[in-house]
């Protein structure tokens, strides 16, 4: 539950521990649940950004450990990219959004499996330990583009099926749909969005997430 | 003992109630008016019940496909949303349905994990009077209530005072209105409250640490009703403080 370890090579030097998560920003979970969307309960694709709220108590970061709930046997990796933000972010438009990113870093949030999108408890997404951050923040300058960052994601040094998302909203896109009803401050760091599918941890294993340019972000599940 | 952190003089100052308005630690005494109100503590983990008192519940039945159940249902806010007393909470043109909520905040005190009900009391700090707006019209139906419903900029009032914990020996049996324009339009009572804060610190803590400045907004009773710009809106919660707050439109903030 602290972010001490983490390196943040880029203003504002540090986070604030607000962490936004982006959910149904790959296009394979709505073909995955195909008609069923303009069924009860969801009645129609969502609109605005489906978001949530990584609290404090889950922050973690690099060569951490999580405890593996008793009343859950595996978790789900939502493997995905942070956005740092570096100035007050509010009302962005698309076009100069990402100019408000000042580094992007690499998260593995770790959400207890969940079928219903519906209104999900928060026992599946606050869990102590569960949303691991970094190894480190890195500039936007030495590296493409949030979008175009591959992520390769790693259970007991064996490499998973890639996963990596289709997403609706660009970074950009979603900056600028996020500020028009919520500010972001510098050190707030909103998530691109967990893809439709994920690989799952057991206690006792070990993961990681590697993107080029960014590093190597591990943890372990006890 | 009640205390507001509050803006003066081009300091955040901690003010106590004197009867010209608030006294500052250093002994200055300010009129409620000329300071700025903030949130009245440092705030961690915003915790929220949905459809915690059982009239609320049956108020909004007709677009729910559940009711009350053992499990409470909470969603998380972030703190971005937080104004204090007297602030101005923005209504888009948009919206045809936008609705405050009285709820009394309960702040957590020392780090809870696994802490059973019997002994949930010894973790709370203190309360507060919260009114956490709602626009219902941006409402869909993915991970509710969403956070363009229910975390805007602006539309979560939190104060005017902290409230030692001591001072409140039943935080449930505390009266709870609204007023619109000084008109009375909710009317409840604590007592009423389907998880009381005992169950909902156990809830909580069996998943999640709980930490000092964590805020639990504990739900609001029948009695929501659409607001518009220039409406005055207050809050009251017996024994804990009258929340003041207006609403204005997009033209305030240049939209």
């Amino acid at each position: 539950m602290t972010l001490s370890n983490l390196t943040v090579g880029v203003p504002p030097y540090r986070l604030t521990g607000t962490v936004y998560g982006t959910l149904a920003n790959d296009r394979a979970l709505l073909e995955k649940l195909g008609d069923s969307i303009e069924k009860p309960p969801y009645k129609a694709a969502p609109k605005a950004p489906v978001l949530y709220v990584k609290p404090r108590n889950t922050l973690s970061t690099t060569g951490a450990s999580m405890a593996m709930p008793a009343d859950v046997n595996e978790m789900d990796i939502g493997a995905t990219i942070g956005l740092v933000i570096g100035r007050v972010a509010s009302r962005l438009k698309e076009e100069d959004a990402l100019d408000y990113v000042s580094g992007v870093t690499l998260v593995a949030d770790l959400r207890v499996p969940h079928d219903s999108f519906y209104r999900p408890s928060v026992r599946f997404n606050a869990r102590d330990g569960s949303c691991f951050i970094g190894p480190e923040v890195v500039g936007l300058a030495d590296l493409p583009k949030p979008d175009e960052i591959a992520l390769t994601v790693f259970v007991d040094g064996q490499e998973q099926p890639s996963v990596r998302p289709q997403r609706i909203r660009s970074a950009a896109k979603l900056l600028a749909d996020v500020t028009d009803f919520m500010t972001l401050v510098p050190g707030d760091v909103l998530l691109l969005g967990i893809p439709a599918s994920m690989p799952r941890v057991r206690a006792g294993q070990n993961f990681a997430i590697a993107a080029t340019g960014i590093g190597r972000l591990e943890g372990v599940v006890v | 003992m009640k205390t507001a952190r509050v803006a003066y003089g081009g300091a955040i100052h901690v003010g106590t109630e004197h009867p010209d308005g608030v006294r500052l630690a250093d002994g200055r005494v300010v009129a409620e008016e000329d300071v700025v109100w903030l949130p009245p503590f440092e705030v961690g983990t915003i915790i929220a019940l949905g459809l915690n008192y059982a009239d609320h519940v049956k108020e909004l039945s007709n677009e729910l496909t559940v009711t009350a159940k053992d499990e409470p249902l909470v969603f998380l806010k972030g703190p971005g949303a937080l104004v204090g007393h007297r602030a101005q909470s923005r209504r888009p043109k948009d919206a045809t349905f936008m609705h405050y909520e009285c709820e009394l905040a309960v702040v957590i005190g020392k780090p809870a994990k696994d802490v059973k009900t019997a002994d949930a009391m010894d973790h709370v700090a203190g309360y507060t009077v919260c009114n956490d707006y709602a626009i219902r019209d941006y409402l869909e139906n993915w991970y509710r209530p969403n956070l363009r419903v229910k975390n805007r900029d602006t539309c979560t009032v939190l104060g005017p005072w902290f409230v030692d914990a001591a001072d409140i020996p039943n935080p449930h049996a505390l009266g709870l209105r609204t007023l619109v324009n000084g008109v009375v339009t909710q009317e409840g009572s604590t007592a009423d409250m389907i998880n009381e804060i005992p169950a909902l610190i156990e809830y909580l803590s069996s998943f999640m640490t709980l930490m000092p400045g964590d805020v639990i907004l504990t739900g609001t009773p029948d009695g929501v009703v659409n607001v518009n710009e220039g409406d005055e809106v207050v809050c009251e919660i017996e024994g804990i403080g009258s929340l003041q707050n207006t609403i204005v439109g997009d033209a305030v903030f240049g939209r």
